[in-house]
């Protein structure tokens, strides 16, 4: 019975596959594909999950593909199945399925028809492996993927300029939360020394030895995982993405963010509850930021004028409640309430356009005039403060950027200068002579042995935020890029003794090659368009749509889409770091952080947002 | 007015007077309002006193907006075959001289313009990103919006903005006093807010500095945001078109933004930075100074020409072919008193068709063209409504109430837009019980779509068994300063000015049915956009049914006999919709129907459905999702399924692809097939040989017709700036508008899926009449003057005895030779609307292959 499960995984990701063999004028060979594919997916995990049923719901796993061994490291994907999987998954197929069949008529003839289907089975194919996920590391190339079809889907209008900043902005947001997991794995890894699986996590006696071992580090991992269910479920106080994300079009909207994508943090919290579920102070944050949220999301949905905003924040305030529910034990209320919310909330996004006509409608015949009283008393001044807060959403936007991307770009700025010819030579050099440190190994002085790996990664952290920050050449930004992966890379080359060729050939060849068809994507762009900074959007996909796919797909191997060798390097950069390297740790998740974030800033910067040259209708900047 | 308001800003003036800049700069915004009405207007309204092709370069100089198709794709038609050669050739001819032709063929044809066109709007405030790194529209905006759709919303919102009794400014203040939190971050420009009298030369002191640079600045802002500028404009001068009334206007707006931008440049650069003016070198650009002519703006000319001449010659010709023949060979048909009935629908394209589909299936039928509202201009307040729906062209002004009265059917809901499951605990109790309904719902929905609640339904604009209080036996019944109903007198002048006008004044037929229209459709917020135009963007079935009771009622026949129209009473008029979108038609009032009337109205309708079969196959072959060659009836039920789909962004394609407007006889269209392109206004020359009634039937033409053709010209040729762009992501705005996303600026003109069909080409007005007459006629206003002097609208007289063609250039008319070559002829229009081609993609040069040639009944 178990094996069966891989079924699950495989039927989306060929569902995906075909679909990228159309041309964008067969749309309804595009779109049978699409719903068929989730159809039978539907209809075989419904019977599936009857024959479980009468099997008496064991809880299964299955190991399944092993992409690297090396002594105690194992890389591998691994499914899971029980009643959450059996809920998600189920909701999932029919939402999807249903979502599908629309869209085959509300797409009709868009630009982006087929794009919008290969990007929604992506999709799927990420939710599918989420759900099924058996260990950390499947799960979290489900929620890369997640993250990288959201940026996709929300900036699929990718000629405007909104959609394409807040796609950055939900990106920005998501790449967090995955870092966040990467760290949680990288705890994982230290504190179980080997690759857990969940149904390893079930056993309570073992999992509570751990606790008392590590209790710390536990404290961490599970902080890690929480905030990266926050962030997916736009929790506080990460709320303000979501109604920003609602960019495409309003069945993507429906799918991602009024009901599969935005409860998969409660997802995540369900399946490591056995992991938290004896650690009080972690159950009361749950509970505090679902508290938190629910009130907040509530008050900011009261105040929303357009309709798509106040489903959104209503959809988080339910999601708020279920935060509380999961830190409760309420399980099978939850899964009801889960299911119950992304159904409405899809069908409440996806009639939102009739909202003029019905309410308009509705007011003819029931209007009242509103009695407006104004009052000095306290209570209508704390009315009316909390009115304004509501309006500015709480500052949640600009608490955000304030504290956790100005920083990053502050550093990077003040250092600008260093973002030159001269100042990439200089950091050439100083990377060579890292490189013959490592070469000399053995006759390297202590002092220098034990810290020099730090040196390196603190430098490499700083280089990519001077590429974050920089704005004029975005071919230097590259090469900063380029760079700073390398001063990882030695970083922990340096810190590890018994290092295997074998790794770093890996790792070093596939990011070799995406840097280079990076950088020779950009020589031809200069040569073709002669203007090229990052300081605005120029929209190049509209006169080089090959280069911008090119583009995409070598910035995201470069860094470490899943399945490509660089996320095995990333991965084993991770276990290569030891467990007190605290510093170090801290230094590499930085830099991976705004790595994606810069190189995805690049391809938005130059590929995306509206065109510049004025030769055919482009949108105004606000609409 | 308009000359006056822009005066100060075209002239250049340093001086800056704020009334005279709020006043141009409402003349120059978009005019829509909300959207609960959609009322097609020349989007360029602002430059109506140009000529049209000087209006459309300066327009684009000056905002930025493509003024036509790309030269490319000219190239791509004329590669294509749809500009025709000769017609390319005669264009140049006129235009460049006979020694110019070769010269000026080579650059409409090959030279590689530079069509990078540099706006002058925006580039003042631009110096604050480019000088300081300041983005103030991402700073400024997305709470500016916020701020004007929670004070202006009329429903979203559960908590509505606390202070909405006064001004849109003082509610700010108020808000801003009453509160322990702030909407400023620093403490400078709230106080400012509260400063007595404040003005915006003095905020603009603070943020521009030199006064010469206020106008620029202003317009740069204001347009940086024009969907809602123009939102606020249009609710300041028409404060009516919402139903919860807010007081707003321009300033208001100005101040605000003002004030949030000083508040943000503080935040920003800290207490000491310095107005703007202070590090700009460049002089402030007078924005409306001429543009000097480029060649490229004459290669387009030509190219517009040439492919709006392509089409008309096609058109023209076919005319007077089939005028000829029919002069030749007299119809048999035209009996009158044989006539099985006689139908009057409104003038709109979409019932071009279904006339000629009723005039194909029975021989005897003859049908009429006036505007929808049938000359009956009233507000309608349907039972238990707390507001009035005005039933006639948008510029009048009714002095009539027509009240709906003894509806015994109940209005139904829809629990899924109750606010409640956006609240706390109700939205958790919601999520366990609709939830669940919510999935079923949309299988229901998908797999069988069919009318609810939540769908704008045309047939319930009226309860079809409600009474209506049409006649008035007392003058002083009024309500709010109108009359209720029409007296005799009235209601006979009125009748008679409509039949008069469309010539049905001889002989009547038993049953005359008064077709007015309206469209279903889900899902779709631009719904009044496919509604009746003439009838203010609303289904036009009370308009009919008034009609048909003034028409019926005993007193009126007498009086109308006085004026020689003699209608006998075996004769009744009968009101009817027809939902475009559905292709269905309700009658009303058949009770009335005398015995053998009764009986044979039921063959009629019998008739009315074959001819909406044929209608909706006629229309199906534009929808990819149903297959032309199917059964006709399985065609007519996807067509009705479509209407009520909240997966169809199309539920039809309104007034795409309009180019025609034809007044005249009947006689003179039947037999062509027009392709659902043509306005038709009946119009009998006849009996008018003076043009009065012409006037009358001139008048709305231009902006009803013309409007609606121009809003579909410019929301083609630049969707981006001048339409919606695609519906797809549309989020609802406070009941008032759409916009893209939560922070985007609201949308004004048509989405995408209304125009992707439509060729861009100005409307031709053809008239059957004698040159002089038309022109005395046109002559008669100068607003309806300015439509063709300015050619914004083309004009062609049919000569009534010779059938010559002359059409209407710098003040009078000019012979014209058509010069198509062949012109096809159908048979079956089975054979001909199965084997139309359909659009590969929605670009120019496959959506216009679309449009078939025009064919003459063989």
């Amino acid at each position: 019975m178990e094996s069966l499960i891989q079924i699950f995984i495989f039927i989306p990701l060929l569902g995906f596959i075909v679909s990228l063999f159309f041309s964008n004028k067969q749309e309804k060979l595009i779109a049978a594909t699409a719903y068929t594919i989730v159809g039978i997916q539907f209809i075989t995990i419904v019977l599936y999950t009857a024959y479980w049923l009468i099997q008496h719901t064991p809880t299964l796993n299955l190991k399944h593909f092993v992409f690297y061994k090396e002594g105690n490291i194992e890389i591998f994907l691994d499914y899971y199945f029980d009643k959450s999987t059996a809920v998600f998954s189920i909701l999932g197929a029919f939402i999807t399925f249903l979502v599908l069949v629309f869209s085959k008529y509300y797409l009709h003839r868009d630009e982006g028809y087929k794009r919008f289907f290969n990007t929604v089975l992506l999709f799927y194919f990420a939710y599918n492996l989420t759900v099924f996920s058996g260990n950390f590391e499947t799960l979290f190339i489900g929620w890369e993927f997640l993250g990288i079809t959201s940026f996709l889907l929300v900036a699929f209008y990718r000629d405007r300029y909104l959609p394409v900043k807040n796609a950055l902005k939900t990106i920005s947001l998501y790449r967090l939360g995955d870092i966040c997991l990467i760290l949680a794995l990288w705890t994982s890894h230290h504190i179980w020394h080997k690759n857990i699986t969940f149904i390893q996590l079930d056993d309570v006696q073992i999992v509570v030895a751990h606790i008392h071992e590590n209790f710390y580090s536990v404290l961490f991992l599970l902080s890690m995982i929480l905030i990266a269910a926050s962030i997916k479920s736009a929790q506080f106080p990460f709320s303000s993405w979501l109604p920003r994300a609602m960019e495409g079009p309003t069945t993507s909207s429906a799918v991602f963010y009024g009901s599969l994508s935005v409860h998969l943090g409660v997802f995540l919290l369900l399946r490591t509850f056995h992991y938290w579920e004896s650690i009080l102070i972690i159950k009361i944050l749950v509970i505090l930021i679902g508290i938190l949220t629910a009130i907040i999301a509530s008050l900011i949905a009261r105040v929303q004028s357009t309709v798509k905003t106040q489903i959104a924040y209503a959809a988080i305030a339910q999601i708020g409640l279920m935060f509380i529910e999961v830190a409760m034990g309420w399980h099978t209320l939850l899964l009801f309430h889960l299911c119950g919310n992304a159904l409405l909330r899809t069908y409440q996004l996806l009639v939102s356009p009739s909202v003029l006509g019905y309410m308009i409608h509705d007011q003819f015949f029931n209007y009242s005039p509103k009695v407006y009283q104004t009052s000095n008393t306290f209570l209508n001044k704390l009315s009316n403060s909390i009115y304004t807060l509501s309006i500015k959403e709480w500052n949640l936007d600009g608490f955000l950027k304030k504290t956790f991307w100005n920083p990053f770009k502050m550093i990077g700025r003040s250092l600008h200068i260093i973002s030159s010819f001269y100042g990439i030579l200089s950091l050439v050099i100083i990377f060579t002579i890292g490189l013959c440190f490592f070469v000399l190994d053995r006759h390297m002085p202590l002092i220098l042995d034990k810290y020099l790996h730090l040196l390196y990664a603190f430098l490499g952290m700083i280089i990519i935020l001077i590429a974050f920050a920089e704005k004029k050449n975005p071919i230097y930004a590259w090469l900063l890029i380029i760079l700073s992966q390398a001063y990882i890379v030695l970083s922990i080359a340096l810190l590890n003794d018994q290092y295997e060729y074998l790794e770093i050939l890996i790792y070093v060849a596939s990011l070799v090659i995406a840097a280079t068809l990076g950088i020779l994507i950009l020589l031809k762009l200069k040569k073709a368009e002669n203007k090229l900074d990052l300081n605005d959007f120029y929209g190049y996909a509209y006169d080089h749509p090959k280069l911008a796919f090119w583009f995409l797909l070598s910035s995201l191997a470069f860094v470490g889409l899943p399945f490509t060798p660089s996320f095995i390097g990333v991965d084993l950069m991770f276990s290569h770091i030891d467990h007190n390297e605290y510093l170090l740790t801290f230094f590499t998740a930085i830099s991976f952080l705004v790595l994606e974030l810069t190189v995805l800033r690049i391809y938005a910067r130059l590929f995306l947002g509206p065109n510049k040259k004025q030769t055919h209708p482009i949108a105004y900047r606000s609409s | 007015m308009q000359n006056k308001s822009t005066n100060s800003l075209t002239k250049g003036v340093d001086t800056f007077n704020e009334a005279d800049l709020i006043a141009s700069l409402k003349h120059f915004l978009p005019t829509q309002t909300p959207l609960k009405d959609f009322i097609h207007h020349n989007s360029l309204h602002a430059f109506q006193e140009m000529k049209f092709y000087d209006a459309i370069f300066k327009a684009s100089k000056i905002f930025g907006f493509e003024a036509t198709l790309p030269l490319n794709d000219f190239r791509k038609l004329y590669e294509l075959g749809r500009i025709d050669p000769t017609v390319l050739d005669k264009i140049i001819m006129d235009r460049k001289g006979t020694d110019g032709i070769i010269k000026w063929k080579e650059k409409v044809l090959k030279y590689p313009y530079d069509e990078h066109n540099e706006q002058r709007i925006g580039k003042l405030r631009a110096h604050w990103k480019k000088l300081f790194q300041i983005d103030l529209d991402n700073l400024v905006q997305p709470l500016l919006f916020r701020l004007l759709s929670n004070y202006l919303d009329q429903g979203i919102s559960i908590w509505e903005f606390p202070i909405g009794n006064i001004g849109f400014l003082e509610s700010i203040q108020q808000l801003e006093q009453n509160s322990y939190s702030s909407l400023f971050k620093k403490q400078r420009a709230r106080q400012l807010l509260f400063k007595k009298g404040l003005s915006i030369s003095e905020l603009l002191q603070i943020v521009v500095g030199k006064e010469t640079y206020y106008n620029q600045y202003i317009f740069d802002q204001q347009f940086a945001h024009k969907g809602w500028s123009g939102m606020v404009s249009a609710v300041e001068s028409q404060p009516h078109t919402l139903l919860s009334p807010r007081k707003i206007n321009l300033q208001d707006l100005i101040i605000l933004e003002l004030l949030f931008e000083i508040d943000n440049l503080d935040t920003e650069l800290g207490p000491n930075w310095t107005a703007l003016s202070n590090h700009v070198s460049e002089a402030p650009i007078e924005l409306f100074a001429d543009v000097s002519n480029e060649e490229l703006f004459d290669v387009l000319k030509i190219w517009q020409d040439a492919f709006e001449w392509s089409y008309y010659d096609e058109i023209l010709a076919g005319l007077q072919k089939l005028n000829q023949h029919k002069k030749l060979f007299p119809s048999t048909h035209s009996i009158k008193e044989q006539n099985s009935f006689q139908a009057l629908f409104c003038i709109d394209e979409r019932e071009c068709s279904l006339r000629t589909h009723l005039e194909n299936l029975n021989k005897k039928v003859e049908t009429f063209g006036c505007p929808g509202f049938f000359g009956v201009e009233f507000y309608f307040q349907a039972e238990h409504a707390k507001f009035y729906d005005k039933l006639c062209p948008a510029p009048v002004t009714p002095k009539y109430l027509i009240k709906e009265y003894d509806v015994s059917e109940k209005r139904k809901h829809d629990l899924f837009y109750t606010d409640k499951t956006h609240q706390f605990i109700t939205g958790f109790l919601s999520a366990l019980t609709f939830g669940f309904w919510a999935g079923l719902r949309l299988i229901q929905n998908l797999f069988k779509p069919r009318m609810s609640p939540a769908i704008s339904n045309a047939f319930a604009h009226m309860n079809e068994q409600g009474k209506l209080t049409i006649e008035n036996k007392n003058t002083s019944d009024r309500e709010n300063g109108l009359q209720i109903g029409f007296t005799i007198e009235e209601m006979a002048s009125r009748v008679e000015g409509v039949l008069n006008g469309i010539g049905l004044t001889k002989i009547f037929s038993p049953i005359v049915y008064v077709v007015a229209h309206g469209s279903s459709s889900a899902n779709n917020p631009h719904h009044g956009a496919h509604d009746c135009g003439a009838c203010s963007g609303r289904p036009g079935s009370v308009n009919s049914r008034v009609f048909s009771a003034m028409a019926n009622h005993v007193e009126v026949r007498k009086k109308l006999q006085k004026k020689g129209i003699d209608i006998p009473d075996t004769t009744q008029f009968i009101g009817a919709l027809h939902d475009t979108a559905a292709d269905e038609i309700e009658y009303y009032d058949t009770e009335i129907l005398q015995t053998i009337n009764a009986k044979n109205h039921l063959l009629h309708v019998q008739t009315f459905e074959n001819a909406l079969d044929l209608n909706a196959k006629e229309r199906s072959r534009r929808f990819a999702s149903i297959d032309t060659k199917m059964d006709i009836k399985k065609i007519r039920k996807a067509i009705k399924e479509r209407s009520v789909s909240l997966f169809e962004p199309r539920p039809e394609l309104g007034h795409g692809t309009n180019t025609l407007c034809i007044v005249g006889n009947r006689e003179i269209t039947k037999g062509i097939f027009l392709d659902r392109r043509a306005f038709l206004n009946s119009y009998d020359f006849r009996s008018d040989k003076e043009g009065n009634y012409l006037t009358d039937v001139m008048r709305p033409l231009g902006p009803v017709c013309g409007g609606i053709n121009l809003e579909y010209y410019f929301s083609r040729v630049d969707n981006y700036k001048l339409g919606a762009g695609t519906k797809l992501p549309h989020n609802v705005v406070g009941l008032i508008g759409v916009a893209n996303s939560s922070d985007g600026d609201l949308r004004t003109g048509l989405p995408w899926q209304m125009i992707e069909v439509h060729d861009p080409l100005r409307l031709l007005i053809i008239v059957e009449h004698f040159p002089e007459i038309i022109l005395k006629s046109i002559q008669s206003s100068p607003e309806m003057y300015q439509w063709y002097e300015n050619e914004w609208v083309h004009l062609v007289s049919i000569h009534p005895e010779t059938n010559e063609l002359s059409y209407f250039k710098n003040g009078g008319f000019i012979p014209y030779q058509t010069r198509a070559k062949e012109i096809h002829f159908y048979k079956d229009v089975h054979t001909l609307l199965e084997e139309a081609k359909e659009m590969e993609s929605n670009h120019i040069t496959h959506a216009t292959q679309e449009n078939l040639p025009v064919y003459l009944y063989n």
